[in-house]
């Protein structure tokens, strides 16, 4: 029962996540506006509720699931992804491992600075 | 039973939703059973394996990815909630949020720019269409908002889709290497860089890692899904790629 209030919950913050986007033409998509609504609820009510919980362990225990059946679309552009495979193979790796070494050394050398900052 | 018999079931089954949803179930927990037999090595990735053997099966049966999605698309519809969930995980580092906010929001928008940029022009570079190009640069948000992007700005959201994943898996695999290499060892910054360029893959990653990192990925992936889809379009009108 736990389970089932706390998807309840997801499921009703994504609803009027939805709702506010459309609503308003937020280039913000529902369940991501559903995220932040649920965030500032938190932040209102200063704890997480146990059967939100019990609905939120397992979804994030098995994320990795919930992208498979839109990956398993790779077979409807397998033409198209043989013909230009190698800019598409080269520029997944080169810009995501760049993005990922940008974000954290530019997270490591501000946390430096403020570090040497708060000594002086 | 007769072969007609089993004819008959086949053709049921086939129109079913049944056999897409255990289909991505059984293929799923395969490639997770893979994962833990090579001892949690990066590399061997449960979501490419599972991809691979629905692949294998879809095309040895000969049947539609529309009809196997018919069954699988009851767990596509589980990204939406999950996506809201992380505002929990978000939630519970709270404190380090706070302390946080400017190492934070200058690595995000660095990694967001550089990541996304460097991506669309790197492909266009190299001779792929404009239209493959485009349907890169929402490759680190996750699946519904990308494919959300990708729609708005002249993509092809089914082909964002599986770079999308292909994004993930390069991130959880090669992304703690690369963290071991520039010798990042604070798991909020390794947490954030993972989420927002690898989103739920890498956030699945991470969470094995440690849950202090899991966290941090959860909020890097948060983070990309609400900044992604309100800078990307401008960066790519700047870069000339939209009319």
């Amino acid at each position: 029962m736990k389970f089932l209030e706390g998807m309840a919950f997801l499921l009703a913050f994504q609803l009027v996540g939805e709702v506010v986007s459309r609503l308003f033409h937020l280039p913000v998509p529902g369940p991501v506006l559903g995220m932040i609504l649920l965030f500032v609820f938190l932040l209102l009510f200063r704890k997480v509720p146990v059967a939100l919980s019990s609905a939120v362990e397992p979804l994030l225990n098995n994320l990795s699931l919930l992208f498979v059946p839109a990956g398993a679309g790779v077979i409807l552009h397998l033409k198209r992804i043989g013909s230009e495979w190698f800019p598409l193979v080269t520029s997944l790796f080169l810009s995501t491992l760049f993005g990922m070494a940008v974000t954290a050394l530019l997270m490591h050398w501000v946390l430096k600075w403020q570090h040497r900052r708060g000594r002086v | 039973m007769d072969s007609f018999e089993l004819l008959e079931i086949w053709v049921y089954l086939a129109e079913s939703p049944l056999l897409g949803l255990t289909l991505t179930l059984l293929a799923y927990i395969a490639g997770v059973r893979c994962y833990q037999a090579s001892g949690g090595n990066p590399l061997v990735n449960p979501v490419a394996i599972a991809i691979i053997i629905i692949m294998l099966c879809l095309a040895l049966s000969g049947t539609a990815f529309q009809t196997y999605f018919e069954g699988a698309q009851f767990v596509h519809f589980l990204l939406g909630p999950a996506t809201v969930a992380f505002a929990v995980p978000l939630y519970q580092q709270l404190g380090r949020l706070r302390a946080l906010a400017l190492p934070m929001f200058v690595g995000v928008l660095g990694g967001v720019l550089a990541g996304t940029a460097s991506s669309v022009v790197l492909a266009r570079l190299l001779g792929a269409s404009t239209d493959t190009a485009l349907s890169l640069a929402p490759k680190s948000m996750t699946t519904p908002i990308a494919m959300g992007v990708s729609e708005h700005i002249g993509g092809l959201p089914s082909l964002t889709a599986v770079l999308v994943i292909s994004t993930g898996i390069i991130g959880a695999s090669f992304g703690t290497r690369l963290f071991a290499l520039l010798r990042i060892e604070d798991d909020a910054v390794k947490g954030i860089a993972m989420g927002l360029n690898a989103h739920g893959i890498g956030t699945a990653r991470a969470f094995q890692v440690s849950p202090q990192m899991g966290a941090f990925s959860g909020l890097g992936m948060a983070l990309m899904a609400f900044i992604g889809p309100l800078i990307v379009p401008s960066l790519l009108s700047f870069l000339g790629f939209l009319d």
